[in-house]
C-alpha cells in the first residue's frame, strides 16, 4: 500500500510540474498575473508530493518491505537503521528520486525567497525549473521506478554494498546533489533572462547567491567524496582522476568561473553573455556527469549497474537542454551585451584571466575524461588516460590561476593605478617567496622547484587574503569595516590556500609502502616503527572481522596503537578493508591490512601522509567563505510593494 | 580599454590558452594513453613494446602462487582462450579472487610474464569491466571455432 502511495504521489508531482512548466511561462508572455502566480503554489505542491514519495521509500526501507524490488536489492534485515535510510540513495532509482527531491527543494526555496525580484522573472525561472522537473520525473517514472514490486516478496534482502555502509558515504551524495542540482537555478535564471531579453546588474545580484550556495555545497560534496575514498577504499589516495570524480569536478570548475563572472556582471554590468554561457555550461556538465555515472558508458569504480535505456533517456534529455539553451543563446545573447570599457590593469582583467584559465582547465579534464570514448568510437582501440596526464595538464592552467588570484583581489574595478598597487603587494609577495621556500626546508628538510611553486602559491594566497580583513579590523575595531561579501571572498580564497598547501606537501612528502608483517615483527616507515602485536577476531552487527593490532613507536617511544580491520560482511560474503588511521592536524598515519601471505604473515600497506587534512579542511573553508558571502546585506533586499493598478 | 579592444583581448587570451592546452595535452596524451590488449593477442606477441598497457580477464582457478611470507605473487589470467602469466608485488584489492574478473596495468617482462604494477578489481561483486566482458565473449567464440577445426584452443594468429 505505502509504496503505491509513493508511486502515485510521484505521478501527481509530475502533473504539478507540468503545470508549473507551462502556465507561468504563458502568463509571463501575456502579462497575466493570475497565471504567473500559479508558479509558487505549484512549486510548493510539487515539493509536498515528492516529499511524500521520498518518505514512502524511506518507510519501505525502515520496515524491510522486501516486496519492493529496490528495497530487496539494497537492504537487509540486519542492516543498522541509519544505513537503511542511507540505502535509499545507494543506487540508481533511489538516488534519482533524491535528485528530484532536491530539485523541488531548490525550486521551493526560489519561490519562497522572492527578495525584490519582479514577478515576471520569477514566473519564468520557476517555469524553467518546472520543465527540468518534468524531465527528471519522467525519467524516474518511465525507466527507474523505485517502487516496482517484487512478487513473491523476498524473505531477506540482498544487502547494501559494504563499501557504502559508512557515515561519510551516507552524507556524500545528498550534499553533492544539492550542489549539482543547485546549478539548475542559475541555469533557469539564464534562460529566463534570455527569454525576456532583460539582463541588468540586478539580475546578477539575484542569481549570484543561489549560484554561490550551490557551489559551496558542491565543494563540500566533492571533498566528502575524496575523504571517503581516502579512508574507505583502502587506497590512501585523495583524488584519482576517475571519470566520475571528473564528472563532479567539471561543474565545480565552471561553477567557480561562473561565480567570478557573475561578480563582474553584478558590479560592472559586463561579461553578460559570457555569464549566461557559463550558467548553461555548468548545468549541462552536471547533466553530463549524471549521464556518465548512470549509463555505465565509462569504466569507473563508481559506475552504477548498466542499463542502456536509462543512458539513452539522459542523453536525449541532455541534448534537449543543451541544444535548446544554446539556440536560445545564439538568438538572444548578442543583444544583451553592453559596451563599457575597463583598463588593462583592473579587476575586470584579472577576473577575465580567471575565467579563461578555469575554462581551459575544464576543457582539459573533459578531454581526458572523454578521450577513451572518442578513441573507441573512431579507431576501436580501448584506451585509458592515466592520472599522470591529468596532473600535468591540470597544473598548467592552475599555477597561473592561483598566482593571479592574490593580485586580482587587490585590484580596483575599472582602472587601477600602478604605484599604490605595487606598494601594497610588494611586501606580501616577497614574504610569500621567502616563507614558501623556507617552510618545506625547515619542516621537511628538502625543497624542489615544483614543491616551492606550490608552497609559495599557498603562502601568497594566505597573505593576500589576509590584507583586507586585517586592514578593516585595524581601521574600525569592533565595527568591521568589511562587507560580508568581501569577507566571504577572503575566507574562500584562504581555504584555497590551505588546499594548495595540503595537496603540495602530501604529494611531495607522502610515503606509501607495502610490507609483509608477522606477529611480533616490526618494519620502519617514515622514521616510525610499526609492530604487529596481535591479530584478533572481532564481530560487528553484520560482519565479522580480523583486526590487526599495530603499535607505532618513534625512537622506541610509544606513539599510538592502530587497529586496521579486514571485514567479511555476512550476507554478500565480500571482504572489505577498514583502514586504521591515526589523524593529526599536520599528518596522518594510515595502515591497511592486505592478504594472508602464508606462514602467519600478512601484507600491510603503510602510509605517511603529511598535511593531507588541509585538503579537506581547505575545501570546507572555501565553502564556508561562499556561504558567508551570501549573507551580505544587498542580497536581502525586500520588494517595495507595487502600487495597485 | 574600448569594448572592441576588450573583445580582442578576451578572444586573444582564450585562443592562446586553448592553443597551449591543446599543444601540451596532445604531446602528453600519446605518452599517457594506455591500451587495453586482449590476453590472446599478448600471447601471440601482438602488444605495444616498451610501454605499459592493460590486460584483463578471469583469474584462473588454483593459479595463484606466492612464496610464503613474501609480497611476490604470480597468477594466470585467461580470456577464455589463452592464458597469460602475471607477476605482481604488493597488496591486492579486496575483490581479487580466483575465478573473478581482474584488470592489470603493467608491461611485458623478458620471460613472457606480464609484470603488473597495479591490479584493479571493482567495487561490486557483480560488476565486470565492460572491456573484460567483451574480450572474453569474443574469445569464447574463437575458442569454440578452433576446437571445431581440430586445433588447440589457444592458437591466435
Amino acid at each position: 500500500m505505502i509504496p503505491e502511495i509513493g508511486h502515485f504521489a510521484l505521478i501527481l508531482a509530475l502533473a504539478l510540474a507540468a503545470c508549473q512548466a507551462v502556465l507561468p511561462m504563458v502568463g509571463a508572455q501575456r502579462n497575466d498575473t493570475t497565471m504567473m502566480s500559479i508558479a509558487r503554489s505549484a512549486a510548493y505542491g510539487q515539493f509536498l508530493f515528492i516529499a511524500i514519495s521520498f518518505g514512502c521509500l524511506i518507510y519501505a526501507f525502515l520496515h524491510d518491505d522486501f516486496s519492493v524490488l529496490y528495497v530487496a536489492s539494497h537492504s537487509q534485515l540486519a542492516l543498522p537503521t541509519p544505513y537503511k535510510v542511507s540505502a535509499v540513495w545507494s543506487a540508481h532509482e533511489g538516488s534519482l528520486l533524491m535528485w528530484i527531491l532536491i530539485l523541488s527543494i531548490w525550486t521551493m526555496a526560489v519561490a519562497h525567497f522572492r527578495g525584490d525580484r519582479p514577478q515576471k522573472l520569477d514566473a519564468r525561472v520557476l517555469s524553467v525549473l518546472g520543465m527540468l522537473s518534468v524531465g527528471f520525473l519522467l525519467f524516474a517514472l518511465l525507466t527507474s521506478n523505485p517502487f516496482e514490486r517484487l512478487i513473491p516478496a523476498a524473505l531477506d534482502g540482498g544487502d547494501l554494498n559494504p563499501l557504502l555502509q559508512d557515515p561519510g558515504l551516507a552524507i556524500h551524495p545528498p550534499i553533492l546533489y544539492v550542489g549539482y542540482v543547485g546549478f539548475s537555478v542559475a541555469f533557469a535564471f539564464a534562460i529566463a533572462a534570455m527569454i525576456s531579453g532583460e539582463l541588468d546588474q540586478n539580475w546578477a545580484r539575484w542569481t549570484r547567491p543561489w549560484t554561490v550556495i550551490a557551489w559551496s555545497f558542491l565543494t563540500i560534496g566533492i571533498a566528502l567524496g575524496s575523504w571517503w575514498a581516502y579512508y574507505e577504499l583502502g587506497w590512501g589516495g585523495w583524488w584519482f582522476w576517475d571519470a566520475v570524480e571528473n564528472a563532479s569536478f567539471m561543474p565545480w570548475l565552471i561553477g567557480t568561473a561562473l561565480i567570478h563572472s557573475l561578480a563582474v556582471t553584478e558590479s560592472r554590468g559586463l561579461f553578460k553573455s559570457w555569464t549566461l554561457l557559463l550558467a548553461i555550461t555548468a548545468f549541462s556538465l552536471s547533466l553530463l556527469g549524471t549521464f556518465l555515472v548512470r549509463s555505465g558508458i565509462i569504466v569507473s569504480v563508481h559506475a552504477f549497474a548498466t542499463d542502456p535505456t536509462r543512458g539513452y533517456f539522459i542523453l536525449t534529455f541532455l541534448a534537449i537542454v543543451v541544444i535548446g539553451a544554446l539556440i536560445l543563446y545564439a538568438w538572444r545573447a548578442p543583444a544583451l551585451d553592453s559596451s563599457v570599457g575597463f583598463g588593462l590593469l583592473s579587476r575586470e582583467t584579472f577576473l577575465l584571466l580567471n575565467n579563461v584559465l578555469l575554462v581551459v582547465a575544464t576543457t582539459l579534464v573533459l578531454l581526458g575524461t572523454l578521450a577513451p570514448l572518442i578513441v573507441e568510437m573512431t579507431s576501436g582501440g580501448k584506451i585509458s588516460i592515466g592520472a599522470p596526464w591529468f596532473e600535468v595538464a591540470f597544473l598548467v592552467p592552475m599555477i597561473p590561476l592561483v598566482m593571479l588570484l592574490g593580485l586580482g583581489m587587490h585590484t580596483a574595478w575599472r582602472r587601477q593605478n600602478t604605484a599604490p598597487w605595487q606598494k601594497l603587494l610588494r611586501l606580501p609577495a616577497i614574504a610569500a617567496v621567502v616563507v614558501g621556500i623556507l617552510l618545506p626546508l625547515l619542516f621537511y628538510g628538502r625543497v624542489g622547484l615544483m614543491l616551492a611553486v606550490g608552497t609559495i602559491a599557498a603562502v601568497w594566497i594566505f597573505f593576500s587574503s589576509l590584507i583586507q580583513p586585517i586592514r578593516s579590523w585595524r581601521r574600525a575595531p569592533g565595527n568591521a569595516g568589511i562587507t560580508r561579501s568581501a569577507l566571504g571572498m577572503c575566507i574562500a580564497h584562504f581555504g584555497m590556500g590551505l588546499f594548495v598547501l595540503g595537496a603540495t606537501i602530501v604529494s611531495a612528502f607522502g610515503i606509501e609502502s607495502d610490507r609483509s608483517l608477522s606477529i611480533g615483527e616490526s618494519v620502519e616507515v617514515a622514521g616510525l616503527e610499526f609492530e604487529l602485536r596481535e591479530l584478533r577476531d572481532v564481530t560487528g552487527p553484520n560482519y565479522s572481522a580480523i583486526e590487526g593490532v599495530i603499535e607505532v613507536r618513534r625512537d622506541g617511544e610509544f606513539v599510538t596503537t592502530m587497529r586496521p580491520q579486514k571485514r567479511q560482511y555476512l550476507v554478500q560474503k565480500s571482504w572489505m578493508t577498514e583502514a586504521g588511521i591515526y589523524p593529526r592536524w599536520n599528518k596522518d598515519l594510515f595502515v591497511a591490512l592486505g592478504d594472508q601471505l602464508g606462514g602467519g604473515a600478512w601484507s600491510v600497506r603503510i602510509q605517511y601522509k603529511p598535511m593531507i587534512r588541509f585538503i579537506w579542511i581547505g575545501a570546507f573553508v572555501m565553502a564556508m567563505g561562499g556561504l558567508i558571502s551570501v549573507t551580505d546585506r544587498r542580497y536581502r533586499r525586500r520588494a517595495i510593494p507595487e502600487p495597485a493598478v | 580599454m574600448k569594448p572592441r579592444q576588450q573583445r580582442m583581448l578576451a578572444i586573444g587570451l582564450a585562443a592562446l590558452g586553448v592553443a597551449i592546452a591543446a599543444g601540451l595535452s596532445l604531446r602528453a596524451f600519446e605518452e599517457n594513453m594506455m591500451f587495453f590488449v586482449d590476453v590472446s593477442d599478448v600471447v601471440a606477441g601482438d602488444y605495444p613494446d616498451e610501454r605499459t598497457f592493460r590486460i584483463g580477464g578471469l583469474v584462473v582457478a588454483d593459479s595463484v602462487e606466492r612464496e610464503e611470507g613474501s609480497l611476490d605473487l604470480r597468477f594466470r589470467v585467461t580470456d577464455m582462450r589463452c592464458e597469460l602469466e602475471v607477476s605482481y608485488v604488493g597488496v591486492l584489492p579486496d575483490l581479487f579472487r580466483e575465478g573473478q574478473g581482474v584488470v592489470a596495468h603493467g608491461a611485458m617482462g623478458a620471460d613472457g610474464v606480464f609484470v603488473a604494477d597495479k591490479i584493479l578489481a571493482k567495487h561490486d561483486e557483480d560488476y565486470m569491466a565492460p572491456e573484460v566482458a567483451e574480450s572474453m565473449a569474443k574469445h569464447v567464440e574463437d575458442k569454440t571455432e578452433s576446437l571445431r577445426a581440430g586445433q588447440s584452443e589457444c592458437n591466435p594468429q
